[in-house]
């Protein structure tokens, strides 16, 4: 009764956050009810006995990728008054999308509920174990997390070449063959003082 | 009647005990306001607080009852919702890790059975723990990086510019330094195989070295460091530096919703104190207790729980002389120092860590 209750609360929690995600116009707002989202769901998580995907969710996503994105918007800094009429012409687009996925979220209901039912395995107990999600990450799924890992290399170092500064290195080199065509010693003061 | 209070029991129990925790933990919070200001004046040659009670000892309710009392100014500009949102978050996310402080051993020698209703049968301990996650290392953690929010928010809703820019100093030095306390704490998780903070300090007790500071020594001088920088206190001060940002994030904010970042600051730093004691030094152990105590009994737990306190304490005391000893960093030796050395030697310690478990493992 209570695990019910709990599982009530959380999800209704979810949807409202999730709602007033799509309502507000101001980003930050958003985003904030993006962290509800993240949090209701980790809370959900923990109720279906995966802790560690919960701990993980709320460690990642809501403390490390939404802080990044509320820190953006705090820099920018929009305006709230101008209502945003660009993406109008999107709206029954939208709508369209909504009708699909509420009718995939029916299906999937019918489905479970036509299935036939099987006697439900002790999984509790393994599943959403830190212990049995390492050992799978590296025995079963190895080659996933090497694509991931790939993946994620080549985004750092796509970002610190977007981050870089181009002029610096050439800036430096024509410091240097100026110190070696003047001979070093008097320069270095000067050059020290103009960087 | 039997079900209702078999289904309320469990509830009424975890309710005792988190009220418990909080009193204990309120307790230690409110005497380390005052433990820092005592120890600040002694180590600048003055006397401190002494009118309020003997020594001061009621310096801390004065300064509450005043805290309630005070005019509750709100800036006519701030946006009104996130800026009452911005305290709540702060203090909420500075107490929920006290759900997983493993405050002492498990009490095996009372019998429960007296208990109506056999409320009591199957039950063969009790934790001196509220809740036994077994990824509390990581629920810490996550925790903590939330109760960023409260500050970044607490700087921009406030719509003054020393906030934001006090909000936006601090948001980048948590998450910057937040990676190498994450990177610290691996080393440890490591050689514990668990993430349980119980089973850190049973692994510990067990393992050939007893305490875990003397195979991660480089781990825990990291962690140190970066406690100091997750609790905003002195070297780190930054999101508060007086001289450069009036108050920093908190600026604005006044009377009570003032004191509950006050507060959420202290208990974050009773939180990375209680991480380091876990972690690093044994929690609740203290060496050759067991042989004159039975194990599980009363004593022995309430001893442990007490030197567990006493642990925390010296690490209390340890941020306030600190604080009364070294000057402030500036922003960007702050950034650098925490991108560019302690997270490569937080990294280069979890490879060391690894040799090390290949070695005892074998």
């Amino acid at each position: 009764m209570i695990t019910s209750a709990l599982f009530f609360l959380f999800a209704g929690l979810a949807i409202a956050c999730a709602i007033s995600l799509v309502y507000h116009k101001n980003p930050l707002y958003s985003a904030i009810s993006l962290v509800g989202v993240l949090i209701s769901l980790a809370c959900i998580y923990v109720m279906l006995a995966a802790p560690f995907i919960a701990a993980v969710q709320i460690l990642i996503y809501a403390g490390a990728i939404m802080v990044l994105v509320v820190f953006v918007i705090m820099l920018l800094n929009l305006d709230d008054d101008k209502p945003i009429n660009r993406l109008r012409h999107l709206y029954v687009f939208g709508g369209i999308m909504g009708v699909v996925l509420l009718a995939q979220t029916f299906f999937i209901f019918y489905a479970v509920n036509r299935a036939p039912k099987q006697a439900v395995v002790d999984t509790t107990e393994t599943v959403g174990n830190t212990l049995s999600i390492g050992a799978g990450m590296y025995t079963e799924y190895l080659l996933p997390v090497e694509i991931v890992g790939i993946l994620l290399l080549m985004a750092v170092v796509g970002s610190v070449m977007l981050a870089r500064r181009l002029e610096q290195p050439q800036l430096e080199l024509v410091v240097d063959s100026e110190l070696e065509k003047r001979g070093e010693g008097e320069l270095e003061d000067e050059y020290r003082i103009r960087l | 009647m039997e079900a209702i209070v078999k289904q309320l029991f469990p509830l009424v129990v975890l309710f005792g005990a988190a009220t418990a925790a909080f009193g204990v933990v309120m307790i230690i919070v409110a005497y380390t306001v005052l433990a820092e200001r005592k120890v600040l004046g002694w180590i600048q040659g003055r006397i401190g607080p002494n009118r309020v009670g003997p020594w001061g000892m009621m310096q801390p309710f004065a300064d509450l009852l005043k805290f309630i009392l005070k005019e509750d100014i709100v800036p006519d500009k701030s946006t009104k919702f996130v800026y009452f949102l911005a305290p709540i978050v702060a203090v909420t996310c500075a107490l929920m890790p006290m759900i997983v402080y493993p405050f002492g051993p498990a009490i095996t020698s009372i019998d429960l059975s007296f208990l109506p209703y056999g409320l009591g049968n199957g039950i063969r301990q009790i934790p001196l723990t509220i809740g036994q996650i077994d990824v509390g290392v990581l629920f810490v953690l996550g925790i903590t990086s939330v109760g960023v929010y409260g500050i970044a928010l607490a700087g921009w809703s406030s719509n003054n510019k020393y906030s934001l820019m006090g909000g936006l100093r601090s948001s980048a030095q948590l998450i910057s330094y937040e990676l190498a306390m994450g990177a610290s704490v691996i080393g440890v998780v490591m050689l514990a195989g668990t993430l349980d903070l119980n089973g850190i300090i049973y692994a510990q007790i067990q393992s050939p070295f007893r305490l875990y500071i003397i195979p991660q020594f480089i781990g825990f001088v990291v962690f140190l460091i970066a406690a100091f920088a997750e609790t905003n206190r002195v070297p780190f001060d930054l999101p508060e530096a007086e001289t450069e940002l009036v108050a920093g994030f908190h600026t604005e904010y006044s009377a009570l919703k003032f004191a509950l970042f006050f507060m959420g600051e202290y208990v974050n730093m009773f939180t990375v104190s209680v991480m380091a004691t876990t972690l690093f030094l044994g929690g609740w152990y203290f060496p050759g207790l067991s042989y004159i105590f039975e194990v599980g009994s009363v004593p022995y737990a309430l001893l442990s729980a007490g030197i567990f306190i006493l642990k925390i304490c010296a690490f209390l005391f340890f941020y306030i002389w600190v604080r009364g000893t070294l000057p402030r960093f500036r922003f960007d030796q702050l950034m650098n120092f925490g991108w560019k050395f302690l997270l490569p030697v937080a990294l280069g310690n979890v490879i060391l860590t690894i040799v090390i478990v290949y070695f005892l493992n074998r």
